[in-house]
């Protein structure tokens, strides 16, 4: 299980700001004391990948990736994801826009717990999740007699459960971006004449685009990469619930190589969208 | 000024509201924001077509004046009436939002919206009031025309010169036909020689504006310029109003006198005579009676290794500074014996000062020539 914290993402931005300062690139020499632990470091990070290219089945990989549930898998994550991603930015940028620019009682807590679920161990979502939106749940009764909806164990449900694990990462990066942003375009705006609403939507949505993409592109892979929740609360049923993530885990117990085929894929899917994305966003992750 | 007209006349909602507006036009206001460290109490009042500049140092208050007129910053006491309506009055829990108010706003900064060309941030406004998009398109463009700027519509603000920029600012905030036009150290940001022909510039279309118009800044000349009147503010509260040619001749407070490039005392007067200090008097040509104000220039004092024959207007100094000053040396001044204390600047002629040999912490004497000293009750 990855997990893309926004602590990876500031460390981008650190890195590059620390070597202009110490003058690595104008010719001074790096003290041996950092050189070291950062190769290290960096060939942690980069052994499994090796690892998983040695060992890849590249003879067999097109009959490996031929079976119709290596591409039912794919397009059940990458459609999740997407919803999950879409959803967090239906409601996770006005949330984000509330806690940067309003104050209310509580705005404190309310911050605190909206980052909960960043440091809550998926499983752990998971079951909360059952327990509030499951067919007994808070929630979920209601929503059962009420309306017919069950959530548990269908797609839908691990739309949700992407949503939970993903929203928070867009909320943070959304209201850093607001808060460095400056409010007083939106005094400017308000001077027009233009309402808090229109000022949001015309104004400080625009100018805050880059910080949105980079949190929705950061939700998007969460979400993708999602297993604890999404297997707690929505099981996992090929073709419905079953995503790339719990394919690979399944197919890791009676087919090693299976899994390795789709982890290849997975990498491939991540990779294309860094590359795509590349010149556009990651400047603003 | 003819886009108000047109503006109005096309009826955007929330421009002017039809009040009783008879007799009662311009500017009335009591500003008073309380935030517990600092207090601003400022009453002003100005007609249409008049431009009024709130001059004064920094942390003074004259932009928290100038938010608390847009109604960026919520009056604690007071009351703001614009053309007879009631914008804003604690006291019957009434206040109008920035947005509900016809007001236009040049930020000192200006604030272009970055994502928006200068025609789209002119046209804002008119869009905001609920004019049609090809309309307020027309609108924005007429009114970057009458700027100059019919070229740069599609520019966007960063690739616009600090003079443009302003330009783009003034015709955005005049583009909603506000009857209050506030500036916020309208020539703060741009260098030396664009500040010359803006500053020009920013006249004309002021003169030309035929609603009221504040301005804040700290630069004196600006305000002369600009305005046709100024109220001084110092720790949040008016030290002196007048035309620019009042203020300059009668400074009432030392911010004033340093910006105007007066020396002043305060005194009492008797006569020809205003007594500064125990033994020190100061002859002028005016006739006063009780608490008065005397002002020279600089160029009036005259410096002296020895006591003047006549002892008229003298007094000893010591030399606290000197500074090139234009072709003149600025020398600094501190009293001593009976004008102990007292500070003073006065400018010499190089050769003056060679000839003195003057260096810092020299005892002298100074002479202040009565004719050109200037007294006025305080």
């Amino acid at each position: 299980m990855t997990d893309h914290s926004p602590a990876t993402a500031a460390g981008f931005r650190g890195t590059s700001g620390v070597r202009s300062r110490t003058g690595v690139r104008g010719g001074g020499r790096a003290p041996v004391a950092l050189v070291l632990p950062a190769l290290i470091g960096l060939a942690f990070l980069l052994l499994p990948l090796v690892a998983l290219l040695i060992r890849a089945p590249w003879r067999s990989l097109p009959d490996q990736l031929a079976g119709a549930a290596v591409w039912q898998a794919l397009r059940l994550s990458l459609q999740t994801a997407t919803l999950a991603t879409a959803a967090s930015l239906a409601f996770g940028v006005p949330l984000a826009w509330l806690l940067a620019r309003t104050t209310f009682p509580g705005r404190r807590l309310v911050r605190a717990l909206v980052t909960l679920p960043l440091v809550l161990p998926p499983v752990v979502g998971g079951v909360a999740l059952l327990l509030a939106l499951g067919r007994n749940g808070v929630v979920g009764r209601w929503l059962d007699s009420a309306f017919g909806i069950t959530l548990p164990f269908t797609t839908s449900g691990v739309v949700v459960a992407e949503t939970f694990v993903a929203m928070p990462f867009l909320v943070i990066t959304v209201e850093g971006t607001l808060r460095a942003a400056d409010a007083r375009y939106e005094e400017a705006a308000a001077t027009l004449g233009a309402s808090r609403l229109t000022a949001f939507r015309r104004v400080t949505l625009p100018m805050i685009a880059p910080g949105v993409a980079a949190g929705a592109v950061l939700a998007w892979a969460r979400a993708l990469g999602e297993f604890g929740a999404t297997i707690t609360f929505a099981g996992s049923f090929p073709g419905r619930t079953q995503t790339m993530p719990l394919a690979v885990y399944l197919a890791l117990q009676d087919d090693p190589a299976a899994a390795i085929a789709l982890s290849l894929v997975l990498l491939a899917v991540s990779l294309a969208v860094l590359a795509g994305l590349r010149e556009r966003w990651t400047g603003a992750l | 000024m003819t886009e108000a007209g047109r503006l109005d006349a096309r009826g955007p909602a929330g421009v002017t509201d039809g009040g009783a507006t008879a007799g009662a036009g311009g500017l009335d206001a009591r500003l008073v924001v309380d935030r517990g460290d600092f207090a601003l109490d400022v009453t002003l009042g100005a007609r249409p077509g008049e431009v009024l500049a709130l001059l004064g140092p920094n942390g003074a208050g004259k932009t928290t004046a100038l938010r608390a007129l847009a109604g960026l910053t919520p009056l604690t006491g007071g009351h703001l009436r614009l053309d007879g309506e009631t914008l804003e009055e604690p006291a019957i829990r009434r206040r109008t939002a920035p947005e509900g108010r016809p007001v236009g706003v040049i930020f000192q900064d200006y604030l272009l919206f970055p994502h928006l060309t200068a025609l789209e941030n002119v046209a804002f406004g008119p869009r905001c009031h609920g004019m049609p998009r090809a309309a307020a398109r027309t609108l924005a463009a007429e009114l970057l025309d009458r700027m100059g700027l019919a070229d740069h519509a599609g520019t966007k603000p960063r690739r616009l010169s600090g003079g443009q920029a302003q330009r783009v600012a003034l015709a955005r905030a005049l583009a909603t036909g506000p009857r209050l036009l506030l500036l916020d150290e309208p020539l703060a940001a741009l260098d030396a020689r664009a500040r010359l022909d803006v500053r020009a510039e920013l006249r004309r279309h002021l003169a030309a504006f035929e609603a009221v118009a504040v301005l804040v800044t700290h630069d004196p000349l600006d305000a002369t310029v600009l305005a046709d009147r100024l109220v001084v503010i110092e720790n949040g509260r008016p030290v002196q109003q007048g035309t620019p040619a009042e203020v300059a001749r009668r400074p009432r407070t030392d911010y004033v006198a340093r910006l105007v490039g007066l020396n002043l005392y305060q005194g009492e007067a008797a006569g020809h005579t205003v007594r500064l200090a125990p033994g020190l008097g100061l002859a002028t040509t005016e006739t006063l009676q009780g608490a008065a104000f005397v002002a020279f220039p600089p160029s009036a004092v005259t410096l002296h290794r020895e006591r003047p024959d006549r002892g008229e207007n003298a007094w000893p100094a010591e030399v606290a500074g000197m500074e090139s000053h234009g072709d003149r040396i600025r020398v600094a001044l501190t009293g001593a014996g009976p004008a102990a204390g007292l500070p003073l600047a006065a400018d010499l002629t190089a050769v003056a000062v060679a000839e003195l040999t003057l260096a810092l912490g020299d005892a002298v004497w100074v002479s202040v020539g009565l004719t050109e000293t200037h007294a006025y009750p305080a």
